[in-house]
């Protein structure tokens, strides 16, 4: 009987020996190798990494988290939301108000104010400030705001069994709606100027390369971490009833499931997931507005994870650097041609390539390899 | 008196002995009567000897009348086969008990305590209704082994889903599946390259795995050779007695082999029932569907 | 040209000074201190010479407003042909080198433009005195008053009496005696405008005599009930606008999701295509028939259908064809392609908006009541919705082609067996859809600026109509814009277009919750979509 357990059942590993390898080595290149190669090696050596590329890099690991978190409801769970881009930029606001209030006295107008409110003639903060000069509130409003929204609207469209195009379609509008709000200087999220002008961050000051490097390593860090969890969640029976959801929903009912708290807890780990993005790209990249939260930025990420490979954790993160590097590229060389690329891309993408580049890669290696 | 038709009597008295005690234990010192004490909400209760029982149910779609004034009923541990013509409503009767649809009038109780119309899908599978579509529906993108893990009967809650690892019990059974359904060889397959026939088995084995109490199988040898009809004729004449099975087939020979009751189901309402040599004997039926 | 236009107005300033009793004709002192001085004294001496005006006084300020005045040998002249005629005396004289210009800023511009609307109090055209009556209405000048009463006076017909004493009420609004100003409210009270209100809500806030004020209240209260129904009655009518536009654009999508299950992202470019369409064919009429221009909209409407149907169906050939089935890819290549066209059109056209006039005959609007306009190009869009409508319902329930796409859209298999060419079927309709939406583009650049963003700002709003109207019926797509369209301006008027919006939006999510089908939903086994 024992030669029969080994023939039959499936292995439940985390991560390969080959995987857990390449992870060290990422986490390595994060935390060791950009440090020196940033800090360390003179400005003029050619190993030099620039502060422009700490940057680039930092921001496209940001999109990279939300690739990943869109993998899971879309490329696991088959839910395509075209709205994630309203958690990032909620939990980019969220530590946007926290380093206003770090602006202190320095704004333009030297109130304690930040500079927008005193400019719209507002003698006091507004209730949702009111935690807004603790960092520790400020995580937890990163993780609650994005979050129970994000419960209450997928509790209200799971319940009711929208599924499908409708469902994609009511994300768009639910990111509309919000852009729509925050674009209003009455909302108290500094209208559609956003904010900017970030001076400190937890006393330290934000623009000098030490902390540029500090944010690099932790959003790195958050990917690498977000990474494993996810594989656990898709290793997991919890994952694989997800991809039932998705390639049967109804075959899942009948054995016993109930889809909507699987659906509903996915949901929420993944909005979750682009918020504490949306928190780390700020920091970084200096500014937030609602433009943010426009329809277009959540339907580009749908397209890194098209690109890179759905439901293989590993495709969408390739897909957002891949995407995210032609687009730093392109707009600078041939900023015109930028949009011809990106729509083709869409195009091509489901039309030549519906599993992806990595799913590509993968089935190649399968072909090859028939154990 | 001889020493037979003594053993004789002792055995029906030992028999009556067992049977009341038996009975005793489910209806407090009783027959089966009103207000009896419920041990378990969910357990089903057949002491009435029924374990399906539909009541004048009706359904109707945009003025069409897809099930018209259907009684039917079935005891436990029984094989009942439904024939009838396309559009008679077999399969929208399964909907109906698994509660994808949900009827315009009528009554559909499971055992004689609950109300199927009370519950929706993923409820009724956990009280032990398991159903095989007509398509064979299997979860293409995994492989064989997850596909039966999945359908295993235990907590389907999310964090037990999320703890969840097979003990050897478990692990036992899914093996006795895997072997029973002939896919053990198979079992690291992805589901979705399997052939038709086998995955007609997988899903199958998935019902087997949930261990319901009724089956309801809509038309589970469509596409088989003979021999894999065969070995499904096994399989079923093997579940039941311990199972209650409802199998839907248009395939006579397969009706022939497993049956003891067939219903004939046309225009939403049963036409005929009995034995299929009776079934196969009456005019309606022949007119309606059989053929001369 | 401009000669022509100066001589004629001098002429019917004349004629209609002419029925005056010039008690007091324009003396050459007055004109002098028109002409010359200190902005004050001059526009003292306007107001003294607008109380007994004549032709001499129409005619001088006229002359003074087009600049052909002039000052020389201590008279005001005024200039014609070469030839200086004196303002008072009428002699004429050669203009000599040393004419003085009379200086204008542009208080005294605004002055004398109010002197000569005051005096077409005196016009023979009753049309003409009933536009002064309601300017001095809207700014009532105390200076003014002597002029009105006289006005008043000589005043035979009814309907321009009424508005005189209106004018002359708001003039007495702020006089001293609280009588007179009691008298003023009573008499404006019975005129539902929206600035008579603002008028008697400025004296309540000057007000000090608590009898006027109360009476002041009443007046006001009155006012609001009259405007009550205007306002009523416009937000029905904005809303039935915005509705017809709704269904317009998400009639299209309607077909294409509805009948084929392709959820088009491009849809709000195809309409930005049918635009810029109606843009060319305006600008072709401007360059070669100018004389046609006000019948350009005529060849637009098919012009728009006709390039929008076939980019639409260029669209579906090369990359659709391939992605029926999908809906979740299809959704992202059309929005790829959205993004190309837009992008397309950027290069073509420039990234600012262009402009497209309405023909004459779509200007102006349908006075209905004091505040109810209806523009003429949002009634005649109105009709021309239901008349699209009433087109496609026609085609796809009567014509061999609309049965054609009903069959392959409920049974692909079935239709193609029974020899329907289900490609080209699929073309031809997909092209449908995308006609529809050239038409909605060329209705929407009569009523709204056309630029390379047309489509984007509708695509939401259509999406929802698609999904709260269900799928599979036209009727839900007709009752869905219509009710969103009058829900919209409805809370447009409580809480402002954005939270209006935002509250539509939640509403639809609530709704799908209790009928997720949308409003006309499709029951049995063919509504797994």
């Amino acid at each position: 009987m024992s030669e029969h357990h080994v023939n039959w059942l499936p292995r439940r590993t985390l991560l390969s020996g080959r995987a857990w390898t390449a992870w060290l080595v990422c986490l390595l290149c994060v935390c060791l190798l950009a440090p020196v190669l940033n800090l360390w090696v003179p400005a003029g050596s050619p190993l030099h990494m620039s502060d422009y590329a700490v940057a680039l890099m930092g921001k496209i690991m940001c999109y990279a988290i939300c690739a990943l978190a869109l993998d899971l409801i879309w490329g696991y769970t088959g839910i395509l939301s075209l709205g994630h881009g309203l958690f990032f930029a909620l939990g980019g606001y969220m530590m946007g108000m926290y380093l206003m209030r770090q602006i202190g006295r320095d704004g333009q107008y030297q109130s304690d104010l930040p500079d927008f409110m005193v400019f719209l003639d507002w003698k006091q903060l507004p209730w949702h400030w009111t935690f807004s000069d603790s960092f520790v509130a400020t995580l937890l409003l990163v993780v609650l705001v994005p979050g129970l929204l994000a419960g209450v609207f997928g509790y209200f469209a799971f319940r009711s069994r929208i599924k499908g195009v409708y469902f994609s379609i009511i994300t768009q509008a639910m990111t509309f709606a919000a852009m729509l709000l925050f674009f209003r200087n009455e909302t108290g999220f500094g209208g559609n100027n956003g904010f900017t002008d970030f001076k400190r961050i937890l006393g330290l000051p934000i623009a000098t390369p030490g902390m540029r490097m500090v944010l690099f390593v932790l959003t790195g860090v958050t990917l690498l971490g977000f990474f494993l969890l996810a594989r656990g969640l898709v290793n997991s029976k919890y994952g694989r009833v997800l991809q039932a959801i998705r390639d049967a929903e109804s075959r899942v009912m009948f054995s016993g499931y109930s889809p909507l708290p699987y659906k509903l807890s996915i949901w929420v780990i993944s909005a979750v997931m682009c918020a504490v993005a949306g928190a780390l790209y700020v920091p970084q990249v200096g500014i937030i507005n609602p433009g943010e939260m426009s329809p277009a930025n959540s339907i580009e990420m749908a397209v890194w994870a098209a690109v890179g490979g759905r439901a293989t954790l590993v495709g969408p993160i390739v897909g957002a650097f891949l995407v995210n590097g032609a687009k730093s590229w392109l707009t600078v060389v041939a900023p015109e041609f930028w949009l011809y690329c990106l729509g083709a891309l869409f195009i091509a993408v489901t039309l030549f390539l519906p599993q992806g580049v990595v799913g590509l890669l993968k089935s190649r290696q399968r072909k090859g390899d028939p154990s | 008196m001889t020493p037979d038709l003594m053993n004789q009597g002792a055995e029906r008295v030992e028999r009556f002995a067992a049977e009341s005690a038996r009975r005793a234990s489910q209806a407090a010192g009783g027959t089966a009567s009103y207000g009896r004490v419920l041990q378990d909400r969910h357990a089903v209760d057949v002491s009435h000897g029924r374990i399906l029982y539909l009541e004048d149910v009706c359904v109707s779609f945009d003025g069409f009348k897809a099930i018209n004034h259907l009684s039917l009923d079935i005891a436990p541990g029984e094989l009942r086969c439904i024939i009838g013509p396309n559009g008679a409503g077999k399969t929208t009767m399964m909907d109906i008990i698994t509660g994808k649809t949900r009827p315009d009038s009528g009554t559909v109780f499971f055992g004689s305590t609950i109300d199927l119309l009370r519950h929706n899908e993923p409820e009724i599978a956990q009280l032990g209704i398991g159903r095989k579509f007509q398509k064979p529906t299997v979860f293409e993108h995994l492989s064989v082994v997850d596909n039966l893990e999945l359908a295993l009967k235990t907590n389907k809650g999310v964090k037990a889903s999320l703890r969840f690892k097979l003990n050897g019990q478990q692990r036992d059974r899914l093996h006795e599946v895997l072997t029973t359904i002939h896919l053990l060889p198979d079992a690291l397959r992805t589901a979705g390259n399997l052939s038709h026939g086998q995955k007609q088995w997988l899903e199958i084995g998935m019902l087997l795995m949930q261990d319901p109490k009724l089956l309801l199988l809509d038309e589970p040898v469509a596409g088989m050779t003979d021999h894999e009809t065969e070995r499904t004729a096994e399989l079923f004449l093997s579940l039941k007695g311990k199972h209650s099975l409802m199998v839907v087939e248009h395939d006579m020979s397969f009706v022939r082999t497993i049956s003891d009751i067939v219903t004939v189901l046309c225009d939403g309402s049963v036409l005929a029932q009995g034995t299929l040599d009776q079934v196969q004997a009456d005019e309606r039926v022949i007119e309606v569907y059989l053929g001369r | 040209m401009n000669m022509m236009k100066h001589w004629i107005r001098a002429w019917v300033l004349f004629a209609g000074c002419s029925g005056l009793l010039s008690a007091h004709a324009l003396t050459p002192q007055l004109a002098m201190e028109m002409a010359v001085g200190e902005s004050d004294s001059r526009i003292q001496a306007i107001g003294k010479a607008l109380e007994a005006p004549d032709a001499n006084t129409a005619a001088l300020l006229q002359a003074m407003a087009d600049e052909t005045a002039k000052v020389f040998a201590d008279a005001v002249w005024v200039v014609d042909q070469g030839q200086a005629r004196n303002a008072t005396t009428g002699e004429t004289r050669a203009l000599p080198d040393d004419a003085q210009d009379i200086m204008l800023n542009n208080r005294m511009r605004s002055e004398i433009d109010a002197a000569l609307a005051a005096l077409k109090l005196f016009s023979p055209d009753a049309q003409q005195r009933i536009v002064a009556a309601q300017a001095m209405l809207k700014e009532p000048d105390a200076a003014r008053k002597p002029m009105l009463e006289k006005a008043l006076a000589s005043e035979s017909q009814a309907e321009v009496q009424a508005w005189l004493k209106s004018a002359l009420a708001a003039v007495n609004l702020s006089d001293a005696v609280a009588a007179t100003r009691m008298a003023a409210v009573k008499v404006l009270a019975q005129s539902a405008r929206p600035d008579v209100l603002l008028l008697l809500n400025q004296q309540l806030t000057a007000e000090q005599d608590p009898a006027v004020q109360s009476v002041l209240k009443a007046a006001i209260r009155q006012v609001q009930d009259g405007l009550k129904w205007g306002e009523r009655l416009g937000v029905l009518f904005t809303g039935v606008s915005l509705g017809s536009i709704l269904m317009l654009v998400a009639l299209g999508l309607a077909i294409t999701y509805g009948l084929m299950g392709v959820i088009n992202m491009a849809h709000g470019e195809l309409m930005m295509i049918g635009a810029y369409a109606t843009y060319l064919v305006q600008v072709l009429f401007r360059q070669y028939l100018p004389s046609g221009f006000d019948y350009y909209l005529i060849a637009a409407i098919p012009v728009s259908f006709l390039v929008s149907a076939m980019v639409g169906a260029a669209l579906e050939r090369s990359v659709l064809k391939y992605l029926y089935g999908r809906p979740l890819e299809t959704l992202l290549a059309t929005w790829g392609i959205s993004l190309m066209l837009m992008q397309a059109v950027r290069s073509l056209f420039g990234a600012q908006n262009v402009g497209v006039e309405n023909p004459s005959w779509m200007s102006g609007s349908w006075v209905v009541m004091s505040n109810l306009q209806l523009p003429w190009n949002r009634i005649i869009i109105v009709a021309f919705s239901l008349a699209v409508l009433a087109a496609v319902a026609l085609m796809i329930g009567r014509t061999r082609l609309g049965l054609f796409v009903r069959g392959v859209t409920q049974n692909r298999p079935m239709a193609s067996c029974m020899g329907v060419n289900t490609a080209r079927i699929d073309t031809y309709a997909f092209a449908l859809g995308s006609g529809i939406a050239g038409l909605a583009g060329c209705a929407l650049s009569q009523i709204g600026n056309v630029g390379p963003d047309l489509g984007q700002s509708y695509i939401v709003d259509s999406f929802m109509v698609v999904v709260l109207g269900g799928v599979g019926q036209l009727a839900g797509t007709v009752y869905a814009a219509l009710g969103l369209g009058l829900l919209n301006k409805v809370l447009e008027g409580w809480a402002g277009a954005v939270l209006a919006k935002i509250a539509v939006l939640v509403f639809i999510i609530v709704f799908i919750q209790k009928r997720p089908q949308g409003i006309f939903a499709m029951k049995g086994r063919s509504a797994e979509a």
